[in-house]
């Protein structure tokens, strides 16, 4: 497709209590057959969603945490978590999933997708999308 | 301009339907294109014929459908979010055995694929909800 957009997917909310972060997820992965140029921010309570361990069991709803490492295999591989997101929930980068993509440009050599920024440095990047979907 | 629609949330409990609405009414007047509105989350409940508020009150769905049609706007529900939600058209009764359907008129039901479009092919998509 010769009409690359920079698409970003902006998720706000908590994993579990509604279901903005299961869809939102849905809508990345069918995304990513598009071929655009695509990443995802995690800011506010959407920094839980990358929680490692993620145990639903007690509440009775599936777990979809898993599918947040085949993003690397769908090519999305630019996950941007908020710090002050992070800090202000007592969270730091050891608390979250690793995870990774195999880069095609680097001999496939397996690196992190998550990247820590700023909320200054997330508005720069916010600044250089055309579609922004936010969840 | 040419516009993209995203609607999140469904009618009445949210402000974001009529928001939106209002927002096509006005870019139509204004003399921009609307590629698409799409609705996901609960916002495919914007979309079922069964709604019936009281008379005094708007009738949501009814507004956008009289919307689509006369300004010919593709309105598209999706469907792993319609499946969840009971969202059903012909189709859909048949492929998953349902007694019946509640689409509304001037509304369909199709894919994700159709949300990433109408931000490939809009100049802005402009999202309403939470």
């Amino acid at each position: 497709m010769s009409n690359i957009k920079k698409f970003m997917y902006v998720n706000r909310k908590a994993p579990y209590g509604t279901i903005y972060a299961w869809e939102s997820l849905e809508v990345v992965l069918i995304g990513a057959a598009f071929e655009q140029d695509v990443s995802v921010a995690f800011v506010d309570d959407g920094v839980y969603q990358l929680l490692k361990n993620q145990d639903t069991t007690e509440v009775g709803i599936k777990n979809f945490s898993p599918t947040y490492s085949a993003l690397g295999d769908y090519d999305v591989t630019k996950l941007y978590v908020e710090k002050e997101s992070l800090d202000a929930r007592g969270l730091s980068l050891e608390d979250l999933m690793p995870l990774t993509y195999e880069d095609e440009d680097d001999d496939w050599a397996e690196k992190d997708s998550i990247k820590v920024v700023s909320s200054a440095e997330l508005a720069e990047i916010l600044e250089q999308q055309e579609v922004v979907l936010s969840f | 301009m040419k516009f993209g629609i995203q609607i999140n949330e469904g009618p009445y409990t949210h402000e974001a339907s009529v928001s939106a609405l209002n927002f096509v009414k006005a870019a139509v007047e204004a003399g921009h294109e609307i590629f698409r509105v799409f609705f996901y989350h609960d916002g495919v409940n914007n979309g079922t014929r069964y709604t019936t508020p009281p008379q005094d009150d708007i009738n949501i769905v009814n507004a956008w459908s009289e919307l689509a049609k006369a300004n010919d706007i593709d309105l598209v529900i999706c469907v792993a979010a319609a499946q969840r939600r009971g969202i059903v058209d012909q189709g859909e009764q048949e492929r998953n055995g349902k007694d019946g359907n509640n689409i509304a008129d001037g509304f369909r039901i199709s894919g994700l694929g159709q949300l990433i479009e109408a931000g490939i092919q809009s100049d802005r998509l402009v999202v309403f909800g939470d």
